[in-house]
């Protein structure tokens, strides 16, 4: 699919942070797959709530009242669109940790019992290991994790191995934030389901880089966070059916989510609602749906074609570069815009503050994937991620100053 | 002071060649922690010999070139001191060993990792309790 390619100098103008200086050099901001910069719509969205129409939303009559909660569902719509759903399928959740609990306590304690199998993979986010620890700890279940081929890619043989013991449960990531893979999870949804397991997807790096239709993925749940995708922090998304959302036990309880309380017991409000105890982010959410207006003005399969382009420049410029290593797939097909690498004996976190002198602002460390780096055999890498805003100067800025710390570490 | 001021020879070698890197057999003190942040670890061991000396201190760990070489110089600062004397140790100390680099938050908790383990075995030794709050941005 060839699309006109992105004007990177016009988008990076609507980042203000962009032009800021770092150590009195450009920003080269790198570290996306922790957080994205926020364009000034997204900006002007929460400054224009707080100062115009500030208010409680589904609650009060008034004038303020009505515009917050049009502007509150009104994002919801745009955002359940964005991924290819209904506006009752998605409830808004701090983010996808936030998410991955929800489905652990309001789905998972009920179902997942005694001697049941929760299957992970090797490559997923601490968010999506530790609540099933504490879920299996607590129910008697078993907790495994498919393994990796030596690329970094999903080992399908060992998937359907452990998809023969009947999983009650398999969750997995849609994108690896530390080695970049593109989980195929319509593929492995679909072979889940057959072997009857319910299925969770951490949606928290696809969604904000390629197209993501979570119809055509299949999965029951669905888990992604605004501030990765250009929105504000603090507000995410958990996208399932509104049948499985309806059997499910509330969340967290109190007001918002209830329909009627008497001196012994409640009865619940209709989903979503019932999943969106207590007074909501209001103002990020209308932030996360002008985030999601912004990047379809961009079009997603723009969006991922020149993280593409920039991360088979990446791959080619700073493979040469002796002592560089690479972690994860080198197929550009399969692997999202994150480049984790390690650079001779020089530690991530040593490269990271050579780096940031040079304006450069990358992550080091174990990205909250330990499991992972122990798969790799490595204490820590060095990450390089990027979104719609990078430019190849960016990654000819990374490849300067890992080649600065070179001459700095006599490599 | 830029890093390339800081990267010198010096701590380069610590890092590549840290002093008194190993385990000992015979130990009074072993205490370790880890930087949640990044991951690098400590382990000190220490045998207290006669006046309550660190009579032989050792350390093995794994990070930054910063926590590593602060940690194998002040092994080499403290051995042949009293107990006590871990108790006058300050993070300046630890900057002047380093040659006061002009480091950010995060990474001054790689370079008081070693301070922090070796205060944590020592007043455990002597029967007191560390309360780290030499690092920044703790609550
Ligand atoms: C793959 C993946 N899953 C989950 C998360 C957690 O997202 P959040 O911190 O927004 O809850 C992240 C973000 O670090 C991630 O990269």
């Amino acid at each position: 699919m060839e699309s006109e390619a992105v004007d990177v100098e016009r988008l990076r103008a609507d980042f203000p942070i962009l032009s800021r200086r770092v150590h009195g050099k450009r920003l080269v901001y790198l570290d996306n797959a922790a957080t994205t910069q926020k364009p000034q719509v997204v900006i002007d969205s929460l400054v224009r709530f707080y100062t115009s129409y500030n208010s409680n939303v589904h609650r009060s009559v008034h004038t303020l009242g009505e515009e917050a909660t049009a502007a509150y569902e009104g994002s919801r719509k745009k955002t359940a669109e964005f991924v290819g759903v209904q506006a009752r399928d998605l409830v808004f959740v701090r983010g996808t940790t936030e998410a991955t609990n929800l489905v652990k306590f309001a789905w998972g304690e009920k179902n997942v019992k005694k001697g049941d199998l929760i299957l992970a993979t090797t490559m997923e986010h601490h968010s999506n290991i530790v609540p099933w620890q504490q879920l299996a700890k607590r129910n008697g279940a078993t907790l495994k994790y498919v393994g990796l081929n030596p690329d970094g890619t999903l080992d399908l043989g060992s998937y359907e191995t452990l998809l023969k013991d009947a999983p009650r449960l398999v969750t997995l990531t849609h994108c690896s934030n530390v080695l970049g893979t593109i989980n195929d999870v319509a593929k492995l949804c679909s072979m889940a389901k057959n072997a009857g397991a319910t299925t969770l997807v951490d949606g928290a790096q696809s969604v904000p880089h390629m197209p993501v239709d979570v119809r055509a993925v299949g999965s029951d749940f669905y888990a992604f966070s605004g501030h990765k995708m250009l929105g504000p922090t603090g507000i995410g998304a958990l996208v399932a059916r509104k049948d499985l959302l309806e059997e499910m036990d509330p969340f967290q309880t109190g007001g918002e989510m209830i329909r009627e309380v008497f001196d012994e017991r409640s009865t619940w409000n209709d989903v979503p609602y019932k999943f969106e105890a207590g007074t909501v982010n209001i103002a990020d959410a209308i932030g996360l749906g002008e985030a999601v207006v912004y990047l379809r003005s961009i079009g997603m399969g723009r969006v991922r074609d020149h993280e593409m382009k920039l991360l088979d420049y990446a791959i080619k410029e700073l493979t040469a570069v002796k002592g560089f290593k690479l972690y994860g797939p080198e197929n550009v097909r399969v692997r999202a815009g994150v480049v984790s690498f390690n650079y001779a004996d020089v530690h991530p976190h040593d490269l990271a503050t050579i780096l940031d002198e040079e304006g450069i602002a990358i992550r080091s460390g174990h990205h909250c994937a330990q499991p992972l780096m122990r798969w790799l055999d490595v204490a820590a890498t060095s990450r390089a991620s990027f979104h719609v805003y990078n430019s190849y100067d960016d990654i000819d800025a990374l490849k300067a100053g890992i080649l600065k710390a070179g001459g700095i570490f006599k490599i | 002071m830029s890093s390339a001021d800081f990267y010198r020879e010096i701590i380069l070698d610590y890092y590549r060649n840290p002093r008194n890197f190993g385990r000992m057999e015979k130990f009074d003190i072993d205490a370790r922690d880890t930087n949640p942040l990044c991951g690098d670890e400590i382990d000190m061991q220490i045998r207290v010999g006669e006046g309550q000396k660190i009579e032989e201190i050792k350390f093995t760990g794994k990070g930054c070139a910063i926590s590593q070489a602060s940690a194998s110089m002040l092994t080499e600062l403290a051995k042949g001191k009293e107990l006590k004397w871990v108790r006058s140790l300050t993070k300046e100390d630890i900057f002047k060993m380093l040659g006061n680099p002009d480091l950010g938050p995060s990474r001054v908790k790689c370079a008081l990792l070693g301070m922090k383990v070796l205060k944590v075995g020592v007043y455990g030794y002597l029967g007191g309790h560390y309360e780290d709050t030499d690092m920044p941005n703790s609550p």
